[in-house]
């Protein structure tokens, strides 16, 4: 059986491919959606952040001996702070100013943090070693799924729709939800707003970092993986419309299965078909799939 | 990894009491390393080939010889109009005579340009692209180290050989990538081969598991990587993880240097093949200047970059000497007229048409078995000769050669 | 970027007679300084290259300053006339005139089609909008056939100009180069200066009070937007010849930051602001090109602080030292 010219086999093997692309999109732009769900900026550092877990995946190994189980923890902790602690030293003093200066300024510290990681480990790269129970891999008939690959989708998906539940189905998402809508009420109910601004962008930059990490052992370490991917990460947030959990993450396992799709039919433009469909997005609905009018 | 030391403009005054020549400009022949010291080539070639720069003047023997010689070094960041800034100010302003190496295609044309326009000389061992000694050929350049049509034709032939028959390419699509697998697919259908398909895939992916799945179907013995850099890292790295070698296809790298190899690790690398022109476990004379290099390189041992850059260095100081004269044109001429000796590549010539002749060697690989240790990790399959290494000289349509 | 941060604070209390007066002092002073440089010693390689850039901030300058939208996308205006300039030059044996104005042309276009789909949105959906069509644009260059991929369009003929004036030697070259950077400098001082700037302002300042006044913002963004696009891709078109080459680096979208920062540190909304900040930064990459991922580093620095502390930037403190608008 075949669809247009491509067998049927081969079209569910490059689906499944499509959508482990999909899980680094969906966990990378579900961060940006949090982030500017209630602080309103572009995290122009995410993509250097998600480069950073993969570098505290690889000095955990080889420093101190930690493998990749523990990284997956440690990564956003310390990836996690050090947003925190940019936010608390830089951003918060941008808030009262126009939405666009907090992009300039993370894209000014993803410029710094990867010029510190070029700098001192050069661009070709460091490699990583897959953990011993993940190698190997299923034979799933049309196709070879590696262990890792699968774990990759399941994981992601964990964590994607966690998120969801915790923003969406609990007392502290709606707190978090309500500070979005109108932050002086928040605080007079005797929430401490600033510093749940804190933690959000904490958490946001830590998914980065997770991401991060379940990208170090298929790809290189290198200091720029993140400035590639960031880019194209930014177009499925505005198709998904700006600050939409779920829109984000429906969209990031969506697009990764367009783009898998298009390897096949018209590979030469596999770099270019998200940047298309956001241009037709955009014709129809400005804000996004599922976002909601400014 | 560049130093802070390194990055800075290196200035290497090697003799000192020279009285000045009046044949050499301001009586110093001065020699710019210009190359990337920070990017993605920073390990193939960066500070690496300063250091080869700077060995080949002492071994020359330039302060005995009353012979000033300078190094300086520049990253040129891979931007084409960085670099040709960067050379039209160190020929117009800081009497460079000659500027050596110089990476990444788009640069080294632009600064193949630049130098014949002020007559001054321009070595290449960085760069890959052919038309350095076909339709951009110039009476001011060398290429010295490698092209793409070398490595192009010495992997291709020389697997078809030995049995490897039926290919499928991956190609980074631009026009780099098109030319490496133009050369390749050409080669491999002369000597009986077949090529049962192929994908282009955009520049840069990180991501190749759907391209190495249309790969992996089409049953070919030969997946045949035209691309270079990070490009090509990944796509092996990710052909490991499916499970690619393992099935019995091989990889066959087109543009693959051994610090890539390094970085990847031999786990991962194994039963990669590639062609290279210098590998520093040749023999005798190659080990002990790769382990001078190494011991000034943070124990990196030298990428044929390197070695090409020592090599074309040395041969210029040699031609400065005999015709005691710096002015560019008239070196380059010398140094086409000049056979050329060395202990890393031997014997060679330099031809009309710019390009620098010597045999090639195809590589495979080591398993981890096979390897004593770090940077053990090729074993010759095959020399090619010197006179098949490199184009033909009335097929690159060089204006320079008369036909 | 609404008020926060621009430079002419001082513009109600000092009559227009004399803003015009001291203004144009400093345009006599800035192209003075250009026309001297080249003989203190400064190399004129380099002056045309900051010229360009200058131009180009000018130009991106229009749209953040003046219309109050930031644009992350405008190297692909550059990008796209030098390609466009390099190519007619080279291949179809254009004369460097006609070439660079072809090369303006298709950045005029290419902003018309990407002004009219962007200019629907604002904020950050705005500068996230632009920064995806010049990537679409950037892939574009890599993959087409006639920009040479990695390669780019290489040897370039400088050509002479209007087939009198011998472009080859490097000081005619700098005459023409200032010369169009004046132009393209005058004709946005103009703009700003005329009854359209004074609505662009207006909008930026209350759209929907400009639109109550019978005002299409619509209408005024595009046609700020495609002005921009073009004297960027003037620029752009120029720098071609100037190096004679165009690459792969003037629509990759680090140079959209770069000219994002230019604008920043010299101050956004000033009229000469630009131009400092643009001198600073090409200075800055000439004298740290040997330091490698430095530059990276010093470049983020300035953006920081400059975000954090010094969001006039040099001339819009300058500005309000003097307390003139500059």
């Amino acid at each position: 059986m075949t669809v247009f010219g491509i067998p049927t086999q081969a079209l569910f093997g490059q689906l499944l491919i499509g959508l482990i692309n999909g899980a680094f999109y969906a966990l990378l732009s579900l961060g940006l959606s949090v982030i500017f769900g209630l602080l309103n900026i572009i995290n122009f550092s995410h993509g250097a952040q998600y480069m950073m877990g993969a570098f505290v995946a690889y000095f955990a190994l080889q420093w101190a001996g930690l493998g990749y189980w523990w990284s997956l923890l440690l990564a956003p902790i310390v990836v996690g702070l050090i947003g925190m602690t940019i936010e608390r030293t830089m951003l918060k003093r941008l808030y009262h100013l126009d939405h666009l200066y907090g992009l300039l300024l993370t894209f000014g510290c993803a410029l710094v943090i990867e010029g510190v990681f070029r700098h001192e480990f050069g661009s070709s790269g460091l490699p990583y070693t897959m953990p011993a129970a993940l190698t190997g891999g299923y034979n799933l008939g049309f196709m070879f799924l590696p262990t890792y690959r699968a774990w990759v989708i399941v994981f992601s998906l964990v964590v994607c729709l966690g998120t969801w539940y915790v923003i969406e189905q609990t007392k502290l998402g709606s707190y978090l939800r309500a500070a979005t809508e109108n932050p002086a009420l928040v605080q007079a109910f005797g929430i401490n707003v600033p510093r749940m601004i804190t933690l959000t962008y904490g958490f946001g930059v830590a998914l980065a970092a997770l991401a991060g990490v379940l990208a170090a052992p298929i790809y290189q370490v290198n200091p720029l993986m993140g400035s590639n991917i960031i880019i194209v990460v930014f177009a499925i947030v505005v198709i998904g419309g700006m600050g939409s959990i779920m829109g984000s993450i429906v969209t990031g396992f969506g697009l990764g299965m367009i783009e898998g799709l298009t390897k096949v039919f018209y590979p030469e433009a596999s770099n270019t078909v998200i940047f298309v469909i956001m241009a037709l997005v955009l014709l129809v609905r400005p804000t996004g799939l599922f976002g909601r009018a400014s | 990894m560049p130093t802070l030391v390194i990055a800075f403009v290196t200035v290497a005054t090697l003799a000192l009491a020279a009285p000045a020549r009046a044949q050499i400009s301001d009586g110093v022949v001065k020699i710019g390393v210009l190359n990337d010291q920070s990017g993605p080539y920073a390990d193939i070639t960066g500070p690496g080939s300063v250091t080869a720069a700077r060995m080949a003047v002492e071994d020359f023997g330039a302060a005995k010889k009353n012979l000033k010689v300078e190094v300086i070094a520049a990253d040129h960041q891979n931007k084409p109009d960085v670099g040709s800034s960067i050379a039209r100010q160190w020929f117009d302003a800081e009497k460079v005579d000659v500027i050596v190496d110089v990476p990444t295609s788009s640069v080294a044309l632009a600064i193949n340009q630049v130098t014949r326009d002020k007559g001054k000389a321009f070595l290449v061992s960085g760069a890959a692209a052919s038309d350095l000694t076909g339709k951009a050929c110039s009476p001011n350049t060398i290429h010295w180290t490698y092209d793409t049509w070398a490595l192009a034709h010495g992997t291709g032939s020389a697997i078809v050989k030995t049995g490897g028959d039926t290919w499928f390419f991956l190609t980074a699509d631009y026009a780099f990538g098109h030319a490496l697998e133009r050369d390749t697919e050409q080669v491999v259908l002369k000597a009986g081969g077949k090529v049962l398909g192929k994908v282009r895939h955009p520049f840069p992916t990180s991501d190749f598991s759907s391209f190495l799945l249309q790969a992996q179907a089409s049953k070919a013995k030969i997946i045949g990587l035209a691309n270079a850099g990070a490009d090509t890292i990944n796509a092996i790295k990710q052909a490991s993880e499916f499970g690619i070698v393992r099935g019995g296809q091989n990889l066959a790298g087109l543009l693959v240097f051994i610090s890539d190899v390094h970085a990847l690790g031999l786990e991962k690398a194994q039963g990669l093949i590639l062609t290279e022109a210098f590998y520093w476990d040749q023999n005798d004379a190659t080990r002990s200047w790769a382990k001078k290099f190494a011991e000034r390189q943070r124990n990196a041992m030298p990428t044929m970059v390197q070695a090409g850059v020592y090599s074309a260095v040395l041969h210029y100081l040699k031609a400065v000497e005999q015709l005691k004269s710096d002015d560019g044109t008239k070196v380059i001429a010398k140094m086409k007229e000049m056979p050329t000796d060395d202990s890393l590549f031997g014997k060679g010539t330099v031809r009309a048409d710019g390009r620098k002749i010597h045999p090639m060697y195809l590589y495979e690989v080591k398993k981890p078995s096979e390897s004593k240790g770090p940077w053990d990790y090729y074993k010759l399959r095959a020399t090619i000769p010197a006179d098949q290494a490199f184009r033909p000289l009335n097929e690159g349509e060089c204006p320079l050669v008369k036909k | 970027m609404a008020g926060a941060a621009t430079g002419y604070v001082a513009t109600a209390e000092v009559p227009a007679a004399q803003v015009l007066r001291h203004q144009a002092i400093g345009f006599v002073v800035m192209a003075g300084f250009f026309a001297a440089a080249p003989f203190f010693g400064v190399y004129p390689v380099f002056l045309m290259k900051a010229l360009c850039f200058a131009l180009f901030a000018c130009a991106f300058n229009l749209l953040i300053g003046y219309v109050g939208l930031l644009s992350f996308g405008h190297a692909a205006f550059l990008g796209s006339s030098g390609y466009a300039a390099a190519h007619a030059a080279k291949i179809w044996g254009f004369a460097p005139e006609a070439a660079i104005l072809f090369g303006t042309m298709v950045a005029c276009a290419l902003g018309i089609v990407i002004g009219a789909l962007a200019i629907r949105s604002r904020g950050i959906y705005f500068a996230n909008i632009t920064l995806a069509f010049a990537q679409m644009v950037y892939f574009f260059s890599v993959q087409a056939k006639f920009t040479g991929g990695e390669d780019g369009i290489q040897s370039v003929p400088r050509g002479t100009l209007f087939g009198v004036l011998d472009l080859r030697q490097t000081m005619p070259m700098y005459w023409v180069v200032l010369a169009i950077f004046l132009l393209g400098f005058v004709v946005l001082y103009r703009v700003i200066h005329s009854p359209f700037g004074q609505v662009l302002k207006a909008i930026r300042e209350n759209e929907p009070r400009a639109m109550s006044l019978g005002y299409a913002p619509e209408h005024y963004k595009l046609i700020a937007f495609v002005l921009s696009a073009t004297l960027s891709g003037l620029a752009g078109g120029t720098k071609a010849i100037v190096f004679q080459l165009a690459s792969l680096t003037d629509v990759y979208w680090t140079t959209s930051g770069e000219v994002v920062l230019m604008a920043l540190l010299g101050g956004i909304g000033t009229v000469f602001g630009p131009v400092v900040g643009a001198l600073v930064i090409i200075t800055l990459e000439h004298f740290l090109a040997q330091l490698g991922a430095w530059l990276t580093i010093v470049q983020g620095i300035i953006f920081v602080i400059c975000v954090l502390t010094f969001r006039r930037g040099i001339v819009g403190e300058l500005a309000r030292i003097i307390r003139k608008p500059l």
